[in-house]
């Protein structure tokens, strides 16, 4: 580190686990996830606060963890794609992402299903107006989003239902 | 891609702030949402030796209404503003704020950030133009209140000396009978608009009492077209006074040729949008609910 800079002491709970760790301020929240804690799910697409592949829930808000300092989000609670299956069931988000088609290569994938989990937990049966905006800070350059489209209308449905049957 | 390497310090409350910028000197920057100060750093065109974190504060994201005004904490977020219930109450505001860029930028981004940072793109500046709103800057010196019109000074320049902070925006909430609507063109939701215009007017049967307009990102700073005011005030709402304003909004206009668009057609796009904001801001001040968005190429 240069001379001068001292590295700063952060907790965060990503995905339930507690971590502390000492990081350079200059660090970006998504080479944190990806490098120190090796969760490289989160993918770093244009770098350049744009594409929205590097999207992540802090405290329950999609953000774009290219565009966010590691100590910024000292104290935050994380949400990152690998907390979505639990026990290897898929999240009725990732399921409805397989079943309507809604990736092709996937890079944008990670991103595209937290920014529809942040909509879902806000919104159980969200409007097309409503999905077509919470995604719009996610690029993709395969389906032409119609899929993506289609699979967050199923994955609401099948919340809708599960809210339902509990 | 790293920004150059800076000390960190996090400020535990405004006056925290603003001594640490008095200390530090000229090289240090605040951060509030980072949303455009990251960026600037990652492409290394912002090179600040000290970071001022104001981002753990607390009690300066408050939004609320007193004595006919809206106050908001400098470090409320544009999400914050697009749900809030006091901020509704003057519906350009949510144009604004549940339009730029998208959700991921709302939810950091900080209207004291956007307006400090003077970008001449910028959404807010130029909605709040056409609103009596005050800049609340704060430093050891003590407070200063200064009219949003003396704030912006020049692309990426504004009132605010080193080691000075903004602590709060107040907006007057328009009478009654007048209405307001905030347009804005963009490519994509992520990006800047390549034209925007934000209309505030108010009506007495149909006539036109009072006008306010202002443009965004055709200039350095949000343009008053004066002349296109003057086109609506006192004059009958019709289609002939709206093409007036629109034509006098388009010769006013001041826009460079970029990768949004040539100069011409930024003239054509914002005489467009002009009519369509006219239109809207009529209908709220006649008291109908109509929604307006940011428009998407």
């Amino acid at each position: 580190m240069p001379e001068g800079i001292s590295s700063t002491s952060i907790r965060v709970r990503v995905n339930g686990k507690e971590y502390s760790r000492e990081v350079e301020p200059r660090l970006l929240l998504v080479e944190f996830l990806r490098e120190d804690l090796d969760l490289t799910g989160t993918h770093i697409g244009c770098d350049t606060t744009y594409c929205g592949a590097c999207t992540v829930l802090l405290n329950g808000a999609a953000v774009k963890s290219c565009t966010m300092f590691a100590v910024q989000a000292d104290g935050a609670e994380i949400i990152t794609v690998e907390d979505l299956e639990k026990n290897g069931e898929l999240h009725p988000i990732q399921k409805a992402f397989a079943d309507c088609h809604g990736l092709q290569c996937g890079y944008c994938t990670p991103g595209m299903m937290l920014s529809a989990l942040q909509l879902l937990s806000r919104a159980r049966n969200p409007d097309e107006k409503q999905i077509r905006k919470a995604i719009a800070g996610n690029t993709c350059r395969c389906t032409g989003y119609q899929n993506i489209f289609k699979a967050i209308s199923a994955a609401a449905q099948s919340l809708r239902e599960s809210d339902h049957g509990n | 891609m790293y920004p150059r390497a800076f000390r960190y310090h996090r400020a535990g409350s405004l006056r925290e702030a603003a001594e640490m910028l008095s200390q530090l000197g000229e090289g240090a920057k605040l951060l509030a949402g980072g949303q455009s100060l990251i960026p600037l750093m990652k492409l290394r065109f912002a090179n600040p030796a000290d970071l001022v974190d104001l981002s753990f504060i607390k009690g300066a994201s408050y939004i609320q209404e007193e004595k006919g005004a809206i106050r908001i904490g400098a470090l409320a977020r544009h999400a914050e503003i697009q749900d809030s219930v006091a901020a509704s109450k003057i519906p350009i505001l949510c144009d604004c704020a549940a339009g730029i860029a998208d959700v991921q930028v709302r939810n950091r981004g900080t209207i004291g950030g956007s307006l400090a940072e003077a970008d001449p793109s910028g959404d807010w500046a130029t909605v709040l133009m056409t609103l009596a709103t005050d800049v609340r800057c704060f430093s050891c010196d003590g407070e200063r209140i200064i009219g949003l019109r003396d704030f912006v000074k020049d692309a990426y320049t504004t009132a605010l000396r080193h080691d000075e902070l903004v602590s709060e925006v107040s907006i007057q909430a328009p009478p009654k009978g007048s209405g307001g609507a905030y347009i804005a063109f963009k490519r994509a939701a992520p990006v800047y608009p390549t034209a925007s215009v934000a209309v505030q007017l108010s009506v007495e049967g149909d006539t036109c009492k009072a006008a306010s307009i202002a443009l965004g990102c055709v200039a350095l700073v949000p343009v008053r077209p004066h002349e296109a005011e003057s086109a609506l005030r006192g004059q009958r709402i019709s289609e002939k006074t709206i093409a007036a304003a629109a034509e006098a909004a388009r010769v006013a206009a001041d826009p460079q040729t970029d990768m949004r668009g040539s100069a011409e057609y930024k003239r054509e796009l914002v005489g467009a949008l002009v009519q369509r904001a006219i239109a809207a801001a009529v209908r709220r001040a006649r008291g109908e609910q109509v929604e307006v968005s940011h428009l998407y190429a």
